[in-house]
């Protein structure tokens, strides 16, 4: 029996969860600052001076770093809740329609002609767009739009985008080719700003979380849905365009992180059960908290040297997967 | 004289380019229970979901509870009609309580969470169809049977004053299929709730439906008081083979030849 009370006590947990994350990426690093001083620092009272080391770290690179993490991570873990409910397919993630194919093509082209980083981040929203539009006008064709027309465009637009990325990668200098395999795994360190993504991931869940109850009927079938008086047809469109939106200004900010938008839907449904209303926001605290800790040890493992933060989270990702996949019930009926 | 929970006029149907169904002229009082019989491919769920609101008519208008459907809103027509679908989707784990709840949703406010009130109502609709004792199971887990007498619950949780079921009796046991046409029944007879119901049972439908519409699948269509219109030669007519009529120690029974 779903209770608000029940739902209120879940994102506080996750809340907790979002703060100990942040609190670690603050603290840990290659240039070891204590506590005190980091509290301090983002107190802005600290003894060493607006211009020292130890206040450049935390404000200047470990807080927005993470901050950007958190954000991207949320994005992407509530995008794939979405496609998961829009696709009414567990193993639907956020890059399953092409937008981070689209993204990739974009960045990696102006990456290849060696434009700054403020052009790549915009080819790769460009490109996110053009995917998510060459998808939404295909699929819909004769107006019908069913899901596994949706799927089937997603995929054929997705691998279309995979040989634009194996060309370019093909012909790129090799200078040029470690960033681009960064680009490709997910990257925090040319994260840039986290406000933007921040903003995007709060009017999203505002947005989303007033339609999780027809999300929930969405997830048992248009026609269920439709009997029980969602407007299926505009729900879907708006839920798929929110969905690509949400993948776009992560995967702009942080190249195509895997796996988070896929595991972490599934690692919430199965502790909490499939209730859009405590999904949806616990998703995207659980998944922001999730890459907060993939990107800290990102950096840290093997110190000073980085590694991309996506394989990170498919290394954690590949397995549970797995584990998830063993589970799904056998024969059972569609 | 009763309320019209239904009234279709010169309604068209057509699927994949096929009209089904052609100037039909159709209502339905509270309390009155109307089965479709026809082949399959007939038309019968197409005007099932048409008379729903689930497609729109090729021609012709419907009026629910006195209002022309087009114009109320989604929300409004679902707390008036309800209706139990031929498949059910069960993509994501979920409970058999949570399912029959849904049933709430068209007459809850948008923040709202299920009340006392509403688990209650849940909870009645599964013991109605004798699954009090699963509330807690997933739907995974369940047979095509109870899967079936799931989704009565739910409709009966929505409450509406009109159902409209397509194949009620799937994947139904004997017994089980005799104790949800006699819980329907009494609903009609209780609480006057209106049914339309897409059936595959000749003497079922005779027993327990007041009226039969039969389509033929061509356009045309009959529909009448059951002991009118079910008779040897038009139902060989609608099914394409031939039918003939025992008599049973007072009642009637139809067979195939």
């Amino acid at each position: 029996m779903p209770t608000r009370r029940r739902a209120l006590l879940v994102i506080a947990v996750l809340l907790v969860a979002v703060v100990l994350s942040l609190a670690g990426a603050l603290l840990v690093g290659s240039y070891s600052i204590s506590p005190g001083e980091v509290w301090a620092r983002i107190l802005g009272n600290s003894t060493g001076g607006e211009g020292s080391a130890g206040s450049d770290i935390v404000l200047g690179l470990r807080l927005p770093r993470a901050l950007a993490a958190f954000a991207c991570g949320g994005l992407l873990a509530l995008a794939g809740a979405l496609m998961q409910v829009l696709l009414r397919n567990p193993l639907a993630d956020p890059y399953v329609l092409g937008v981070s194919g689209g993204a990739a093509v974009g960045a990696l082209s102006a990456m290849l002609f060696g434009l700054p980083l403020i052009v790549i981040h915009g080819g790769s929203f460009v490109g996110a767009l053009a995917a998510m539009l060459t998808v939404f006008g295909l699929a819909r064709g004769d107006g019908s739009w069913t899901q596994s027309r949706l799927l089937l465009t997603g995929v054929i637009v997705a691998a279309g985008c995979g040989a634009g990325v194996a060309l370019i990668l093909s012909v790129a200098p090799e200078q040029k080719l470690h960033s681009m395999l960064f680009w490709l795994m997910g990257d925090l360190s040319h994260a840039g700003s986290p406000w933007p993504a921040l903003a995007v991931l709060a009017i999203g869940l505002a947005l989303v979380v007033p339609l999780a109850r027809d999300l929930n009927l969405l997830s048992r079938g248009d026609l269920v849905a439709h009997t029980l008086g969602v407007k299926v047809r505009s729900l879907r469109a708006a839920v798929y365009a929110l969905g690509s939106l949400l993948t776009a200004v992560a995967v702009t900010t942080t190249g195509s992180v895997g796996f988070i938008g896929l595991v972490v839907p599934h690692l919430v449904r199965l502790t909490i059960g499939n209730d859009q209303r405590v999904l949806l926001p616990a998703t995207a605290l659980a998944g922001g908290a999730l890459l907060v800790v993939a990107d800290t040890l990102a950096r840290t493992v093997i110190a000073p040297q980085q590694l991309p933060v996506g394989v990170l989270t498919a290394l954690l990702g590949v397995p549970v997967f797995l584990y998830l996949l063993s589970r799904q019930p056998k024969g059972g009926r569609e | 004289m009763s309320e019209v929970l239904l009234e279709a006029r010169d309604l068209a149907a057509a699927i994949g380019g096929r009209t089904l169904v052609s100037c039909l002229d159709l209502h339905l009082n509270a309390g009155e229970r109307l089965a479709i019989l026809g082949r399959n491919g007939a038309g019968k769920t197409t005007l099932l979901h048409t008379l729903a609101g689930l497609r729109a008519p090729l021609a012709g208008d419907i009026r629910l509870c006195g209002e022309a459907m087009s114009a109320l809103a989604p929300r409004r027509v679902a707390q008036l009609r309800g209706v139990l679908l031929q498949q059910q989707i069960d993509a994501f784990p979920a409970s058999v309580l949570e399912t029959a709840l849904i049933g709430r949703h068209p007459w809850m406010e948008r923040w709202a969470w299920e009340s006392a009130a509403d688990a209650r109502a849940a909870r009645q609709a599964l013991a109605a169809v004798g699954l009090a004792e699963l509330e807690q199971r997933d739907v995974h887990t369940l047979s095509g049977g109870e899967r079936q007498r799931l989704a009565l619950a739910t409709l009966l949780t929505q409450a509406p004053r009109l159902a409209l079921l397509d194949e009620p009796l799937s994947h139904l046991d004997l017994n089980h299929q005799i104790a949800v046409l006699k819980l329907l029944a009494g609903r009609a007879r209780e609480s006057g709730m209106g049914m339309i119901m897409v059936m595959h049972d000749v003497n079922l439908a005779r027993r327990y439906a007041d009226r039969a519409l039969l389509l033929f699948g061509d356009g045309s269509a009959l529909c009448g008081p059951v002991a009118e219109v079910l008779d040897a030669p038009t139902l060989s007519r609608l099914y394409g083979h031939p039918l003939r009529r025992i008599d049973a120690g007072g009642s009637d029974y139809f067979i195939p030849e």
